[in-house]
């Protein structure tokens, strides 16, 4: 049962997919940790977004990755627009809490019934030349449907670092979610910013659907399981970081990937929730907190 | 002397119930009766913590399926009666209740929902390699042909479900009134006011997220005898969790009576709309979006729910 060889390709593939697991959580670092939005919808986004690249390319034959780029300005769009509806209905009247969660929980289901009713409960999934194809160092075989996610998770969280900490709309996404009273001192609206940045929020789930259709077959319930993934990457991230949640996310990957191999792929989904939990109990600060 | 007329009334309308039993022939009134009653106790469940105590449960399907597999394995295992089945399967939702609030109630209110949410996952998860249960290939539950004195078994675990639906009204009401209930409303209000004042907040937390739990397994003991079959997909069905949430939110959340119309309201319209079939290939999924585009409708439009509207409606035409 237990190789090297074996053990090496579980750790590959964990690290492969935890970077594709940084993709599906950093819009959630933003939008939980930084601005204190806890969109539980954030996973049902980015099952939207699988299937706007799965109509792409079976419509016009668009490469995966093309498209979840193409859709960012449109995702973009429907994050400021519903931030903006979460602001003026909740945020404003401090009444987030309750009806906050309430409202982003209706959301996740109006847009995953949406989604049954439009394509059914068939597991979708696209395919294109690169896709199948995979390179071998040694033993261990690195399959391309898993690498290039990653590069492309890779390069969106670096693109993400800079962009808020070199850019001047940037910096006020940090500032607004240290000290928003200081920011609005400063002569900044801080519902701007934060509009700003929960539609930015969103717009990464346009590219990490792109990446899931790639990665496994889609059906609309699927966005369930990445629920407790992104959020116990965010929260073993410390909350605000976006290179915590980068490394939080490979950790997962690799734990995720050596239960599956070594106890069994049906027991994958129940990792995220350990992590989550134990992280809570034992360090609710993440891993990098003080 | 209020207090007594709503026990009376209780024990009146499970008398009613076992009349309608009884003297009405058409079988399905009870199936379709059964599952609104399972809704009032689910939402009742739901608003002892998120209405009363201001703690959002996302995971009110793990809550259910807890109940019902509790059931399914005590059957198999000792052959206990439904008594007992559903008093075990709510001390079993009330453990878990507690374990998850004392895990996180701790930290701030967010991170209790999305454990919650979490716990769907991981429960199932479970669940489908349990193959005891069933697994994920689900398993069957042979129901008996009669129960005490009714001529159909539906009718009788209709009479189960009514009287549990009384039990959970019962208990948030006793709840609602009570000094317990003031420490909850302190909490759901200021819970950092409360703590000053020398409301014991950690642990009234816990008591209300145990009794929340275990209500809903309660409601889910039952539930196998209900259905003859149960997956783990059908036990963790998101339904019960959207359903839980929209009903008492849409009825109302501070008073006991908010998840009752909510959960009537709610729970006799998807009947309804389930027998009616608007339009040609409208299934469960059109009820869906109805309770989902309600809850998000109420909760931006009429945030205090329908007894709020109504009780603003009142305040006007006092005025």
């Amino acid at each position: 049962m237990f190789s090297i060889d074996l053990l090496a390709n579980a750790v590959v593939a964990g690290v492969l997919l935890g970077g594709f697991y940084a993709a599906v959580a950093l819009g959630l670092t933003i939008a939980f940790g930084q601005l204190d939005v806890v969109n539980i919808a954030h996973p049902i986004f980015i099952i939207f977004g699988s299937f706007c690249t799965y109509v792409a390319h079976e419509r016009l034959g668009l490469d995966p990755v093309v498209t979840g780029v193409l859709l960012m300005p449109f995702f973009f769009v429907i994050g400021v627009a519903l931030y903006s509806v979460y602001y003026s209905s909740f945020e404003r009247r401090g009444d987030d809490a309750l009806r906050g969660l309430a409202f982003f929980f209706g959301i996740l289901f109006i847009v995953e019934v949406l989604l049954i009713m439009t394509f059914g409960v068939d597991y979708r999934l696209v395919e294109t030349a690169y896709i199948g194809e995979s390179i071998h160092l040694g033993g261990v075989g690195i399959p391309f449907r898993l690498l290039v996610p990653f590069l492309v998770a890779a390069v969106m969280t670096a693109g993400l670092y800079f962009y808020l900490s070199r850019t001047f709309i940037g910096r006020a996404i940090l500032a607004v979610s240290q000290d928003r009273l200081a920011l609005q001192l400063m002569g900044a609206d801080p519902v701007r910013i934060k509009r700003i940045a929960f539609g930015l929020a969103l717009a990464t789930t346009a590219v990490a659907g792109a990446l899931l259709i790639m990665i496994q077959p889609v059906e609309p319930s699927v966005g369930r399981l990445y629920i407790g993934r992104a959020f116990a990457i965010v929260v073993l991230g410390g909350m605000t970081s976006i290179s915590g949640t980068f490394v939080a996310a490979l950790l997962l990957g690799v734990v995720e990937s050596l239960v599956a191999t070594f106890i069994g792929p049906s027991w994958a989904p129940a990792v995220a929730f350990g992590f989550l939990l134990i992280t809570l109990a034992v360090r609710p600060a993440g891993l990098f907190g003080r | 002397m209020r207090g007594i007329w709503f026990w009376i009334a209780l024990v009146a309308i499970f008398v009613a119930g076992n009349v309608l039993t009884l003297t009405i022939e058409n079988t399905f009134l009870f199936y379709a009766g059964y599952t609104v009653l399972q809704f009032v106790v689910l939402a009742t469940a739901w608003n002892i913590l998120g209405g009363f105590t201001g703690y959002v449960n996302f995971g009110s399907a793990a809550f259910f399926a807890v109940g019902a597999y509790t059931s399914i394995a005590l059957q198999k295992w000792l052959g206990l009666p439904l008594p007992l089945l559903i008093v075990a399967g709510g001390v079993v939702a009330g453990l878990i209740g507690l374990g998850v609030g004392f895990l996180t109630l701790r930290l701030r209110g967010v991170f209790f929902a999305i454990a919650t949410l979490a716990l769907a996952v991981v429960l199932e998860t479970v669940v489908t390699n349990w193959e005891y249960v069933g697994g994920a290939k689900g398993t069957y539950v042979i129901p008996p042909d009669g129960m005490l004195y009714f001529d159909e078994f539906i009718e009788g675990l209709f009479a189960v479900m009514l009287l549990l639906a009384l039990f959970a009204v019962g208990v948030a009401k006793a709840i609602n009134d009570s000094r317990f209930g003031r420490g909850l409303a302190a909490i759901r209000d200021d819970e950092v006011a409360a703590e000053a004042t020398g409301v014991p907040t950690l642990r009234l937390k816990l008591i209300s997220t145990t009794v929340s739990g275990a209500l809903m397994g309660i409601a889910g003991a039952p539930y196998p005898l209900y259905v003859t079959y149960v997956d783990p997909v059908s036990a963790f069905n998101l339904t019960y969790a959207v359903n839980a949430i929209a009903m008492p939110l849409i009825g109302g959340t501070t008073v006991w009576f908010g998840p009752v119309i909510g959960a009537l309201l709610l729970g006799v319209m998807q009947q309804w709309l389930t027998v009616v079939q608007l339009f040609e290939g409208a299934g469960q999924e059109l009820n869906l979006l109805v309770v989902g585009v309600m809850l998000v409708g109420f909760v931006i439009l009429a945030p205090q729910g329908i007894v709020g509207l109504i009780r603003r409606l009142f305040g006007r035409r006092k005025a």
